[in-house]
């Protein structure tokens, strides 16, 4: 498969083990933000400062791997030096590209460092070529990343009306809204990906063991209560149950990990250029077996795409690392929606 | 500063729609924003039902704005959003990116709250491809609004969504057909029953959010009513509501009296009280989590949460 062609696996660094579990393992690309809210993965004890990027990036590029930094929060109006900071780090570091939500931001990085690479990230919410085109007229974007609410037939439209390279979700954390128009986190915290990188972030998180049963409280509003035999999750609040005319229930979206290793062949003949798996919130063991299997799929499908066969090892061992436990196509599959 | 009426967010019949668009002409308003922004398969008005209404708005004075939808992820849906974005006639209201390319360098336009617009950067942007409005994100605070106003480029006004449930979140999955155990292409546009959407309590029983289709809306409605002072101070042009089924007339007259100062904003605030069901909230603007209600004097009413 020619270089321009060949789907590359884009897998999270959180931190540096992480970065170098997924390169080990055979990622073709990482991504990795810097400890602040410059992107939307915001979480204490996570990301990187400058010398472990520059460590990252030096052991990535040394085993022939590309390394993306993640800057896909939305500059605000004061601070918002340390956004424009970070694309020159990233610069200085030799980074691959850099992952942008803000047009103003992406008009900083095109004038000031014109040789960089953007990519435009999925708090873009770029869901139509008309969208990505615009992107690419203004700042020359080489590639997009898909919000995961489009089904495959309109991934396959889309990709028909924009030259831009397309990276679509292919494991890990299921967003069921449109990532970048989702503020029900800052309505109950204050803090929202858009504006803070994180979304249900731990400090409002509170566990409260009760005769009802283990109650999970995002800044003091039930999100979920747990009876003994079931497994408590994290209260992520859009997969709460709630209570609609009566019926209690999922009202938004399970506890479940999206999964796409059936629709690989079907990726592969749409030329999508990137595959990426979510999870820099997650462990290096998360990654290093989210990656193992996601490399070993991609190049046996490459080898035989009409032959492909999701093997049931994998999906036993990613279904292990699903959030609870449980697996779906997503917006992919027509039916979900 | 002007009154506007922002985009219908619900599904109602044709009958109650119209009706409720000649009760608005003759409120005091200045802009009304009309077209369907939340799902395409909403269908009882098309875009030459819209225009009807339209004319019939201008004809009484009112500036009117056609507004496309925020969520675009067909060729069915790029087309629709073309022939509003071509219209001719009126203003467009640009709540995605590609609809901002159609329009860009053509004609002037409105940037939509769903733009993501947080920094001067971005607004200087916007305008220089030919916003002449822009509608600040719903969970932008007065505090992170005050910079990018200093500093806004000469000739764009300001919006703020200022009452309504706050429309937070967009899907591509419908949460009513869902409800009704009904998959979305076959979703037999159940929301038509619910004029204000469908409430979606905690387990113990507190409003929390409100299911509208595609769309997920606070349960709270916000109300920046006791808040008008500080928009007019910070310069804020325009002051968005949100269509509701009950009281959207009364509620129009009741701000701009509140903006004329022709009635005291503690007389404002009590007299919505009285008149919505629903409690309220104001949070966003004072920098806070959206839900939160902040009292005249500044506090933090704990009840309402």
């Amino acid at each position: 498969m020619p270089p321009e062609h060949k789907l590359e696996l884009v897998c999270p660094a959180g931190s540096l083990p992480a970065l170098k579990v997924a390169v080990d393992n055979g990622a073709d690309c990482v991504y990795l933000g810097f400890r602040d809210d410059t992107n939307a993965r915001n979480f204490t004890g996570l990301n990187f400062d400058t010398a472990n990027a520059h460590t990252g990036v030096a052991y990535a590029h040394s085993k022939g791997a590309k390394a993306f930094l993640a800057l896909n929060t939305y500059p605000k109006a004061i601070g918002g030096e340390r956004w424009k900071k970070a694309i020159d780090q990233a610069v200085d570091l030799g980074m691959d590209a850099v992952i942008l939500a803000d047009p103003g931001l992406m008009q900083y990085a095109m004038k000031t460092h014109p040789g960089l690479h953007l990519h435009l990230s999925v708090q873009g919410s770029a869901t139509n070529y008309e969208a990505i085109n615009f992107y690419h007229e203004h700042f020359g974007i080489r590639r997009a990343v898909l919000p995961r609410v489009l089904s495959f037939a309109q991934v396959e439209e889309l990709s028909r009306g924009t030259s831009v390279e397309l990276e679509l979700f292919g494991f890990g954390g299921l967003c069921v809204m449109v990532e970048g128009r989702c503020s029900l986190s800052s309505y109950v915290t204050g803090d929202s990906p858009n504006n803070c990188g994180v979304c249900s972030p731990p400090k409002a998180v509170r566990w409260q063991q009760t005769p009802m049963g283990m109650e999970s409280r995002l800044n003091g509003v039930l999100i979920d209560r747990y009876a003994d035999d079931e497994n408590a999750g994290y209260p992520t609040l859009c997969k709460g149950r709630f209570e609609v005319e009566g019926e209690t229930y999922y009202a938004m979206e399970e506890p479940t990990s999206l999964n796409t290793l059936a629709l690989l062949p079907e990726l592969l003949r749409i030329k999508v250029r990137g595959l990426k798996i979510e999870g820099r919130q997650r462990s290096p063991a998360y990654v290093e077996q989210v990656t193992r299997v996601w490399r070993e799929a991609i190049d046996q499908c490459v080898k035989n795409p009409s032959n492909f066969d999701v093997m049931p090892a994998w999906t036993a061992l990613l279904g292990k690392i699903s959030e609870g436990q449980q697996q779906t196509l997503g917006a992919y599959n027509r039916p979900w929606k | 500063m002007k009154l506007a009426l922002g985009p219908l967010l619900y599904y109602w019949p044709r009958e109650k729609l119209q009706a409720f668009y000649e009760e608005i002409a003759s409120t005091p308003l200045d802009i009304v924003y009309l077209g369907e922004t939340v799902c395409s398969r909403r269908h009882v008005m098309r875009l030459p039902d819209w225009l009807e209404v339209a004319k019939m708005l201008a004809a009484a004075g009112k500036q009117v704005v056609l507004s496309s939808q925020a969520l675009i992820e067909s060729e069915s849906d790029l087309k629709s959003m073309r022939r509003i974005t071509e219209n001719g006639d009126f203003a467009v209201e640009a709540n995605d990116m590609g609809a901002v390319h159609r329009l860009e360098g053509r004609v002037p336009f409105i940037a939509g709250p769903y733009l993501n617009i947080y920094n001067p950067q971005t607004l200087n942007l916007i305008a220089a491809l030919g916003a002449m409005r822009w509608v600040i994100p719903v969970e932008m605070s007065l505090q992170s609004l005050q910079p990018l106003l200093h500093a806004r480029p000469a000739g764009i006004e300001t919006e703020v969504f200022s009452f309504g449930r706050l429309p937070l979140a967009f899907s591509s999955r419908c949460f009513t057909a869902r409800f009704h155990n009904l998959p979305k292409d076959d979703c037999r546009f159940l929301c038509l029953n619910d004029p204000d959407g469908k409430t979606m309590r905690t387990r113990e029983g507190k409003p929390f959010l409100v299911i509208n289709g595609t769309q997920t809306q606070s349960a709270l409605v916000y109300n920046l009513i006791g808040d008008m002072d500080s928009m007019k101070n910070a310069s804020v042009d325009v002051v968005r509501i949100s269509p509701q089924s009950d009281h959207s007339a009364a509620i129009i007259r009741l701000f701009r009296d509140c903006i004329d100062q022709r009635v005291s904003r503690e007389h404002a605030v009590q007299k919505i009280t009285d008149m919505i069901s629903q409690e309220t909230c104001n949070g966003y603007w004072h920098g806070r989590p959206g839900m939160e209600q902040i009292s005249l004097a500044g506090n933090m009413n704990k009840e309402s949460r």
